[in-house]
């Protein structure tokens, strides 16, 4: 796995109505096999951020490296899981979904295959190999996706608010076996979220973000031991301490918007 | 319920809806209202229909139309798809042949049969051509839509995975514009087999099911034209049905892609 550094990254958006300030000057390092959580209201950049990392958008200025490697259009030592469903190929099985990115490695279609129906039993999916996407719940389309974006062994994997679309149950479902999965993987993650109680169960370190433009307001060190209790009192101090600098201080559940 | 069970339903629906259309003909035909020799009863119309069926005659004039039909349905295919996928890629693409599809594509392709006659004169070149015209324009606008709807995610997913143009191509946006471009080969073989229709009753000589009723006019054989058109609508309907129906089934509704009609 490998570490990433992100330097003084600037994009502005160029809008019909002027210049928007995406991100400023943003900077942090993050370590091999970390899992870092980017949170903060709408508008901070997050996404913009993740975007950048992944090389969907090009910064103004600043660069990121990976390894070392700045960081030039989208690349396989990255996955990226999207927040939308409908990211999945509705024409490809669960399985031929996961074996597209080793299809385009050229990787032999025995070996690809073992590789997915591995990759689906992570992520608790080895009975669905065969079905299309309509056929699953949201939840098991997003473990889908996460191991498609596994599979084809990248060193970083991005995730864009991969379970914001879910309901409280699933998503905690979700928040459980992606713990499990990085514990296995030792992926680096960075993960975006608004939603601080989540942050505070993945991340070994929390990017708070604020708007306009959006910079980096505090980093924030979870030390807490794993598997995590969401009902601890240790594990409410974290949140209460992320929402203090987000500008928040009643109901710690609460996610922020 | 299953499948088969569904085919079966659907079936059965079918011929309760043909089954009502032909007594209300049967009940026209037999008012006294109509000469016989203008509105036949259908057991004059089946026997016309299988004794020509029998003869071989029936069915020789059903392959030439649907050769020239399948020929011009190719030929559109073979034109509509690719055109209509590089007029959603590329711009340039796009800004050269729309003017010329829009000028084209509201031209009636009955109104180009003298003129393609004198060009191409009377027999299979003329009709192929003609239905080779209409059936173009469907197919390469529902390509030209269909790639222009590929959710954008898809592609940004593919190309995370390290896609590159050539599979992003027929791995990605193929199958993704592929509700569309189905739909766009149903409508492409409706206009051509409209058309080649059209064009056999001016343009053909001796043989194809529309030459078939253009000729039978001049004898009043009623009951030979309503043959014909009874195999028109078969075989349109067996393609409508088992050829796309088939094709759908296999695959977009298969994924999910586009939904059955519930209830």
């Amino acid at each position: 796995m490998l570490p990433i550094e992100i330097r003084d990254v600037t994009l502005v958006y160029d809008t019909p109505g002027g210049k928007v300030p995406g991100v400023k000057n943003v900077s942090f390092n993050i370590g091999a096999s970390e899992f870092i959580c980017i949170v903060g209201p709408s508008g901070c950049g997050k996404s913009t951020l993740l975007n950048i990392i992944a090389g969907f958008l090009t910064p103004a200025a600043g660069e990121i490296r990976i390894g070392g490697k700045p960081v030039t259009g989208h690349g396989m030592d990255r996955g990226v899981v999207f927040q939308d469903f409908a990211q999945l190929f509705p024409w490809r099985t669960a399985l031929g979904n996961v074996t597209f990115g080793l299809e385009m490695k050229g990787v032999a279609k025995a070996e690809r295959e073992t590789i997915a129906r591995e990759q689906l039993r992570l992520v608790k999916l080895e009975k669905f190999t065969a079905s299309y996407p309509h056929h699953l719940s949201g939840g098991m389309q997003q473990r889908v996706a996460i191991a498609r974006a596994l599979a084809y062994n990248p060193a970083v994997l991005l995730m864009d608010e991969p379970f914001a679309a879910l309901d409280a149950l699933t998503r905690d479902d979700m928040q459980r076996l992606l713990a499990d999965v990085w514990r296995e993987t030792r992926k680096t993650v960075i993960y975006v979220t608004h939603n601080v109680a989540e942050a505070v169960y993945l991340a070994d370190r929390v990017i708070v973000m604020s708007p306009h433009p959006g910079t980096v307001k505090a980093e924030i060190k979870i030390d807490l031991p794993r598997p995590r209790d969401p009902l601890s009192v240790e594990f409410l101090e974290c949140q209460k301490e992320l929402l203090g600098y987000l500008g928040h201080n009643a109901n710690a559940n609460e996610p922020v918007n | 319920m299953t499948e088969n069970g569904q085919r079966a339903r659907s079936l059965i629906r079918a011929a309760i809806t043909l089954a009502a259309a032909a007594a209300v003909y049967e009940l026209l035909a037999r008012s006294g209202y109509f000469a016989p020799a203008l509105l036949p009863k259908l057991s004059v119309v089946v026997t016309t229909l299988i004794a020509t069926l029998a003869d071989g005659s029936m069915i020789q004039h059903s392959v030439y139309t649907l050769y020239r039909v399948m020929f011009g349905f190719g030929l559109a295919i073979a034109v509509g798809i690719p055109l209509g996928i590089l007029m959603a890629r590329f711009t340039a693409v796009e800004n050269f042949f729309l003017p010329l599809v829009s000028a084209l594509m509201p031209i009636p392709s009955f109104a180009l049969v003298p003129l393609f006659m004198l060009w191409f004169g009377i027999g299979n070149l003329t009709t192929i051509l003609i239905v080779f015209y209409a059936a173009t324009f469907p197919m390469l606008f529902n390509t030209w839509s269909g790639v222009r709807s590929v959710n954008p995610i898809w592609l940004r997913a593919a190309g995370c995975m390290g896609a590159d143009e050539h599979s992003l191509f027929w791995k990605v946006i193929i199958p993704g514009a592929s509700p569309f471009i189905i739909t766009g080969m149903r409508q492409s073989f409706l206009r051509a087999w409209i058309a080649v229709v059209g064009a056999e009753m001016i343009a053909a000589s001796d043989w194809g099911l529309g030459w078939v009723i253009f000729d039978a006019k001049e004898f009043l054989n009623t009951d030979i034209m309503l043959a014909a058109l009874v195999v028109i609508g078969g075989i349109g309907y067996l393609f409508e049905r088992l050829v796309f129906g088939g094709i759908e089934r296999a695959t977009v509704l298969r994924w999910g892609m586009v939904r059955s009609a519930k209830g």
